[in-house]
């Protein structure tokens, strides 16, 4: 028969190292059902017998954490054949509490005294003999970095699965308290065999946790009865049944270190050293600012946009330059071509327009290709000449010639798809639909990966942890995380990297919370739109752009502050009780298979909801009914589509914003496969009678405009992200309650931009002012009420 | 009654008890925090809360509206 073996220990105790040292690469990364903590289990190197699960770090049984109460679950439900409790040999006082608790299930216990190596560097030394004796369970010394000890330690768990004779745990508690569990065992716990588990449930009942007295389904009166007992060994004792245990426990702990370690003189370490500056009062902001900037500059503006560009526009779109070589000698021609193929065009549309050629100065457009925007630009007739020479004597510059060049899967699956004749229908599924959504998962992934080295790189050298005590002030206000910041300021490139970078805050409150909130923030693929919204309806206005920023901030704290009160995020209140680990240096290894555990995580747990959702769009978007029947359409015929069809259907929703048109609700829905498709959209739908941003700036006013803008940047973000925030939460009741919250609250925010909006704007006081007033009287409602979940 | 909160960098004082009580009490004592420890002040946060602690060994960053359920003995 197998066996199972699991990991218990705290946080940076060099679990994960020892786990990926004992698997190799055998490995199960999941999720605990339904909850965001992670689960993970993989088969023993040397023996596929034994199978290894990787319990969440954790400081100890209590019933209040999330990983807490996993953990626990998992050790009395599921009863593994063995406990390796992994303890960091240069902090035995604190991670030895654990251990107390870990012995009490009545599952064998063997402890790994993990860090050896650093143990020894500082010249302490540890008596695990003796340690061994006065715990009552096998200790071995092993360091998991190193490599040392760890056929040992998995030797020895195995015998004491295979023996099956659970330790009895050697503490005791203060002679009043070991009374009261003698009453308790009495009372209702006679029927339990197993002396051990009799005393644990006993301890528990002893602290009065509620999770255990219903998972015996005790009777009121039964738990009236226990209290007394309790009540009178709390008032001997002059403090709770909880704390009373706690401390008992430490004193023990106190008591046995003393036996068997023996400090060196301690003077300072290098990790001390380090902290006193990085966390030094007057450098930590500089230093994190420069950390922060780093990460920004590498993830989002270099590597990290080269490598998303190059997904999307490359792989996913025409194709690319083996290594680059030739890209920037073929844009340079390929914009120099294009320059004086502007001017030539402008030329001839100068001469059809007034039936004679210009005698001087002419003008013609240029279209920005992100933003539509059309700018009118000058050139002589000596411009016209050498443009007109240079057509003449030049080829349209032919990617290839400036390298290798690789077409991009699109491209090379459309000429497979024309040598095999394929049907029309066939071809613009798999191109539009199902290419385009592989692309749109997979786009992401290069700067997922390249983020999440950095990621990977801070939270094990203990970075992370000091990330969220310099900026803990400021987010906690928000009912956010120090931690979130990394979000927020990934999401101002990119949402899914941003929502993924969540997975580094502890607190399951305040990760939820990030990943509701992080989408506020204008990403990347918004920017276009926002250019295009501030060019056609405000002129190019200054403000505009900043403003979307300032909304997405402002809608961070709103929604923060709203829904901390909010009974989602009712309960026990997380204390911000952290410890700041040990400065190390990570193993490549480790970052390496944590970088590639969160990219995979994203393509299986994300990739079918944006796939799915690509292949709907694309059916609404080229399909409808045309003269009775149902027809494919071309791109430009979309004010047929089904799409269109379904914009007619929801544009009432949106009439109290101000943009209840079918042409603003289609391109709405367009940017959920991806937000810079709204300027795409609306393109198309304004640009058949001549100039989109004309057309735009008739069918909008100030106020509306405005309304369009703030419901887009703040409604649901693109399938990718929505894919990114399902992974997450990994509950499908959240996912939604995201979603459904974004909707709504953006919903708000357009209603009161336009309605208050309309007063400003020369409209003066209407009838919907009214519901504009109640939309702020409703969040201001939200921000101020009293917050009867969290009352202290 | 003093708190931990109200106790200076660079000082060290010992544990008279821990007020309040559910998850945030056995959060604070789970970490080591509990009656006649030694708790060194160890700095504040630029932006001055929370604040760093040794206790048993190990830096713990602290809330100062946590640091005041922690009652420190007065000599």
């Amino acid at each position: 028969m197998g066996i199972r073996i699991a990991l218990a220990g705290n946080p940076n105790c060099g679990k994960t190292t020892l786990f990926n040292a004992l698997t190799g690469s055998n490995q199960f990364v999941g999720n605990w059902p339904g909850v965001t903590v992670e689960y993970k289990e993989g088969k023993y190197k040397s023996n596929k017998e034994v199978t290894i699960v990787d319990l969440p770090g954790i400081y100890s049984l209590s019933p209040y954490t999330l990983e807490e109460v996993v953990s626990r679950n998992y050790l009395i439900d599921q009863k593994p054949e063995a406990i390796i409790n992994v303890i960091d040999g240069t902090n035995l006082e604190r991670n030895l509490y654990l251990t107390t608790q870990v012995v009490e299930l009545g599952i064998p216990v063997v402890i790994a005294i993990n860090m050896m190596d650093v143990v020894e560097k500082n010249g302490d030394k540890i008596n695990t003999a003796k340690l061994s004796e006065e715990i009552g369970v096998p200790v071995v010394e092993i360091s998991a970095l190193k490599n040392r000890g760890l056929k040992e330690i998995v030797d020895c768990a195995i015998k004491a699965a295979r023996e099956a004779d659970p330790q009895s745990p050697k503490h005791r508690f203060a002679g009043s308290v070991e009374h009261a569990f003698a009453h308790i065992e009495e009372l209702c716990l006679h029927d339990m065999t197993d002396e051990n588990v009799q005393r644990w449930y006993a301890i528990k009942l002893f602290e009065r946790d509620e999770k255990i007295q219903e998972k015996l389904g005790l009777s009121q009166d039964v738990i009236a009865h226990i209290n007394k007992d309790i009540e009178s060994c709390e008032k001997e004792l002059d403090d709770d049944a909880e704390s009373i245990i706690t401390g008992e426990r430490y004193n023990y702990i106190g008591t046995i270190i003393n036996g068997c370690v023996k400090k060196a003189a301690k003077g300072m370490t290098t990790s001390d050293k380090i902290d006193q500056v990085v966390t030094n009062r007057w450098l930590a902001l500089p230093i994190f600012a420069i950390v922060m900037y780093l990460v920004y500059y590498i993830s989002v503006t270099t590597v990290g946009g080269w490598a998303t560009d190059w997904a999307n526009d490359g792989v996913f779109g025409d194709g690319w330059h083996l290594f680059a070589i030739g890209t920037s000698a073929y844009t340079e021609d390929a914009d120099e071509y294009a320059g004086n193929q502007l001017i030539v065009d402008g030329y001839d549309a100068y001469v059809e327009e007034n039936g004679k050629k210009p005698t001087g100065d002419f003008e013609y457009p240029v279209e920005d290709e992100e933003t539509l925007e059309v700018t009118y630009e000058t050139a002589s007739l000596e411009d016209y000449k050498e443009a007109k020479s240079y057509m003449d004597s030049t080829e349209e510059p032919d990617p290839a010639d400036y390298g290798i060049w690789i077409p991009g899967v699109p491209v090379f699956v459309e000429s497979a798809l024309d040598a095999a004749h394929c049907n029309d229908v066939v071809k613009s599924l798999i191109l539009d639909g199902i290419v385009a959504g592989v692309g749109a998962v997979l786009g992401f992934v290069p700067q997922i990966l390249i983020l999440f080295i950095f990621l990977a790189f801070l939270e094990a050298c203990g970075y992370m942890a000091r990330v969220a005590f310099i900026m803990d002030r400021i987010f906690r206000k928000f009912g956010l995380s120090g931690k979130s910041f990394i979000p927020m300021l990934i999401g101002t490139g990119c949402g899914i990297p941003g929502i993924m970078a969540s997975r580094t805050i502890e607190s399951d409150r305040d990760r939820k919370m990030t990943i509701m909130t992080t989408t506020f923030i204008p990403c990347g693929a918004k920017l276009p739109f926002i250019a295009m919204v501030a060019g056609a309806i405000f002129g190019g206005a200054s403000w505009v752009a900043p403003s979307a920023y300032f909304l997405g901030i402002g809608a961070i704290i709103i929604s923060g502050i709203m829904l901390k009160k909010t009974k989602l995020f009712a309960g026990d209140p997380a204390p911000f009780v952290m410890e700041l680990p040990a400065y190390h240096w990570p193993t490549l290894g480790n970052v390496l298979r944590s970088m590639w555990e969160r990219g995979w995580s994203f393509i299986k747990k994300a990739g079918t909801i944006i796939l799915l959702s690509t292949i709907v769009i694309w059916f609404l978007t080229f399909f409808g009914m045309v003269d009775g029947s149902i027809q494919m359409l071309e791109e430009d015929q979309i004010d047929v589509s089904f799409l269109a069809t379904v914009g007619k259907a929801f544009a009432w929703l949106f009439a109290p914003l101000g943009f209840g048109n079918w042409q603003a609700t289609v391109a709405s829905v367009t940017g959920l496969v991806a937000k810079e498709n709204i300027v795409g959209t609306l393109g198309i739908i304004y640009g058949a009678s001549g100039d989109v941003y004309a057309t735009m700036a008739a069918a909008f006013t100030a106020a509306s405009g405005f309304a369009f803008l703030a419901f887009n940047l703040l409604c649901a973000p693109c399938f990718a992200a929505m894919g990114a925030i399902k992974r997450e939460m990994n509950n499908t009741k959240w996912f939604w309650t995201a979603i459904g919250y974004q909707c709504g609250f953006a919903w708000i925010v357009a209603l009161i931009c336009y309605q208050v909006g309309k007063v400003f704007t020369g409209e003066g006081f209407t009838f919907g002012t009214i519901f504009g007033i109640a939309g702020i009287c409703l969040i201001v409602y939200g921000l101020v009420r009293k917050d009867k979940y969290n009352a202290k | 009654m003093k708190t931990l909160r109200d106790v200076n960098v660079g000082e060290t004082v010992t544990v008279a008890k821990i007020s309040g009580e559910g998850a945030v009490k056995r959060r604070i004592m789970d970490m080591g925090i509990t009656k006649g420890v030694e708790i060194y002040v160890r700095k504040i946060a630029p932006l001055g809360d929370p604040v760093e602690v040794t206790v048993r060994g190990y830096e713990l960053s602290v809330r100062k509206a946590d640091a005041e359920m922690i009652i420190i003995k007065e000599d």
